[in-house]
């Protein structure tokens, strides 16, 4: 009889291991409840909540979302009730989901604000990593954190001293070279790089004449971005050592295992979750099944593991 | 478990006149739980492009079959409308909070107005179901684009009819034939108005209330994204800060909304 083998799917962030690699991306999972009537949360790799700024916000203008081909573009603006409320009201019931629960957090007006943030979830033991959003484009600044590679190594090097959770820090791909920016958090002492973020976007009413967002522009995500995250992935797997979530337009397997072969340690279903609430889930079977079809007994088979010409 | 992801059969899918189609599919899971206002959100087919489900208003549950009234807008509802019988919809229902309603003890007939522009007879007749004849106000902007009058004919409630060309019923816009109704008689000063439309005429609907004192409960439409209140993208400002269409909503008290 043929043993069955049982291909190890779990994966390391600094001194954290996740079981599985299969992550729910910030803004596309509210903080988890809404989805425990489609979903055994407990399969999820981690969960990244919606991001958190330091005073509640109510978030931006409607309309805030607008599909477009193979995508959509929102512009929420972080509607969140702030750290204090988040910590007593919502971090209780996700500390108990047991699975890893990461913060996502963004600050509003002074990257100081980073250090706050970062303090008071340091002593809150449902926090298992702490996601850095310096990437959001719907606060509607000239220029984000993380379209700087000095301002990225400023700010993570500052909260690094911080704390010893697991920090994660989430990129922008509206930047010119998007390795070096990550290079940047890597040397500051991240533990690991998210990207992609949405790209900036918009979209005109042509009978209106107006923006067809509230906030005349926003971010763009699902299938529609998916090329161009790979290729940014792929560019960075390249050029750090500490581990890349990936994602952009995860919307079944075989995507998320293009980011996996394009150096992903783990990735983040993020849009995805709005059309089929269930599809992080069946992306952790498909990749199980692709691990078995293929004899792969671990991860390490498949990151980075792109043949390439020079191979 | 009241909302689940589910393949439901299709039973048929006819265009009912003009834009306006009218679906059928079974399912004995959603037509044990939904409630009138409720909705079913829909994968119209497997591709990435439309993208998004598109939200649809539960407009009648017979048994194990649910009815669905849609208009053809865009390409999400031109690429239901292709949908064959027999084929699976992938679809999330129930969702959102549907109509608050008491069950009448003693049947009144009136004391409860509804007031629908367009497509928003679609929940309301299901609504009509529960309730006991209902006064029915019905607008649109020619006498084509009147649905549902004899479904609500056949539950026994009064009709008035509007359209804007005046090619049936009352000329001009049916909030002025509630206002009308509202100032020429007392019967209905206790009532409770329901109403589902366009957002102008909720919103005239909203003041007209607030003019006479009486309760009207909304049914709102949204751009949603995800439609069970995860993204925040389909809000809507109320007195209490923004509430989500998909979950809190779709339908409002018309006094919590800013207008």
């Amino acid at each position: 009889m043929v043993k069955k083998m049982k291909p190890d799917l779990s994966v390391r962030i600094g001194k954290l291991v996740f079981k599985n690699p299969v992550m729910v991306a910030s803004g596309t999972f509210g903080y988890a409840e809404e989805f425990k009537d489609f979903i055994d949360l407990k399969k999820l790799g981690a969960i990244v909540t919606k991001t958190i700024t330091l005073k509640p916000r109510p978030g931006n203008v409607p309309p805030r979302t607008c599909e477009t081909p193979s995508g959509m573009l929102n512009s929420i603006g972080l509607e969140n009730p702030g750290i204090d409320k988040f910590i007593k009201e919502k971090l209780l019931p996700l500390g108990k989901l047991h699975v890893p629960i990461i913060v996502s957090i963004a600050a509003e007006d002074s990257p100081q604000e980073f250090d706050i943030l970062v303090t008071k979830l340091d002593k809150a033991d449902a926090v298992y990593a702490i996601e850095l959003n310096i990437s959001c484009p719907n606060l509607l600044k000239d220029k984000l954190i993380s379209q700087d590679a000095q301002d990225t190594f400023a700010l993570v090097s500052r909260v690094r001293k911080l704390t010893q959770k697991c920090l994660i820090t989430k990129l922008s791909p509206n930047v010119t070279s998007i390795s070096d920016i990550a290079l940047a958090a890597q040397n500051a002492g991240s533990d690991a790089v998210a990207l992609i973020n949405t790209l900036g976007g918009m979209c005109i009413d042509v009978n209106k004449r107006t923006p067809k967002l509230g906030p005349w522009a926003g971010g763009l995500s699902g299938p529609a971005i998916r090329p161009v995250a790979i290729k940014m992935v792929w560019e960075t797997y390249r050029k750090i050592r500490i581990p890349i979530i990936g994602m952009g337009g995860i919307i079944d397997t075989e995507s998320a295992l293009e980011f996996f072969l394009a150096g992903s340690r783990l990735i983040s279903v993020g849009t995805a979750n709005f059309i089929n609430p269930q599809a992080s889930v069946e992306i952790l079977a498909g990749l199980m099944q692709y691990m078995i079809d293929n004899k792969i007994s671990s991860l390490s088979g498949i990151t980075g593991r792109l043949k390439t010409c020079k191979d | 478990m009241e909302t689940t992801r589910l393949q439901a059969r299709i039973i048929s899918n006819k265009r009912l006149t003009g834009n306006y189609w009218n679906l059928e599919f079974s399912s004995s899971q959603i037509a044990r739980y939904a409630r009138p206002g409720q909705f079913v959100n829909i994968r119209v087919n497997q591709g990435t492009d439309p993208l998004l489900r598109r939200p649809i208003s539960i407009h009648a549950v017979k048994g194990s079959k649910i009815k669905l009234i849609y208009e053809v807008v865009g390409k999400g509802t031109l690429a239901l409308s292709e949908r064959k019988p027999q084929e699976t919809l992938d679809l999330i229902g129930p969702l959102g909070k549907g109509f608050n309603y008491q069950l009448p003890v003693k049947p009144q007939p009136g004391q409860n107005i509804f007031i629908a522009g367009g497509m928003g007879v679609a929940p309301l007749v299901y609504l009509a179901e529960k309730l006991n004849k209902p006064l029915v106000l019905i607008g649109a902007r020619t006498k084509k684009q009147i649905l549902c009058a004899d479904e609500f004919r056949s539950l026994g409630c009064t009709l008035q009819l509007a359209t804007d060309d005046g090619s049936l019923g009352f000329t001009g816009k049916v909030t002025d034939l509630l206002e009308n109704i509202l100032t020429s008689t007392i019967d209905y000063r206790l009532s409770t108005i329901y109403a589902c439309g366009p957002h102008p005429m909720l919103r005239a609907v909203s003041l007209i209330a607030l003019k006479h004192n009486i309760n009207a409960q909304v049914s709102l439409e949204g751009h949603m994204a995800c439609g069970t209140g995860a993204c925040l993208g389909c809000v809507v400002e109320t007195i209490s800060g923004y509430k989500r269409v998909c979950k809190d909503g779709p339908v409002f008290s018309s006094r919590e909304l800013i207008w």
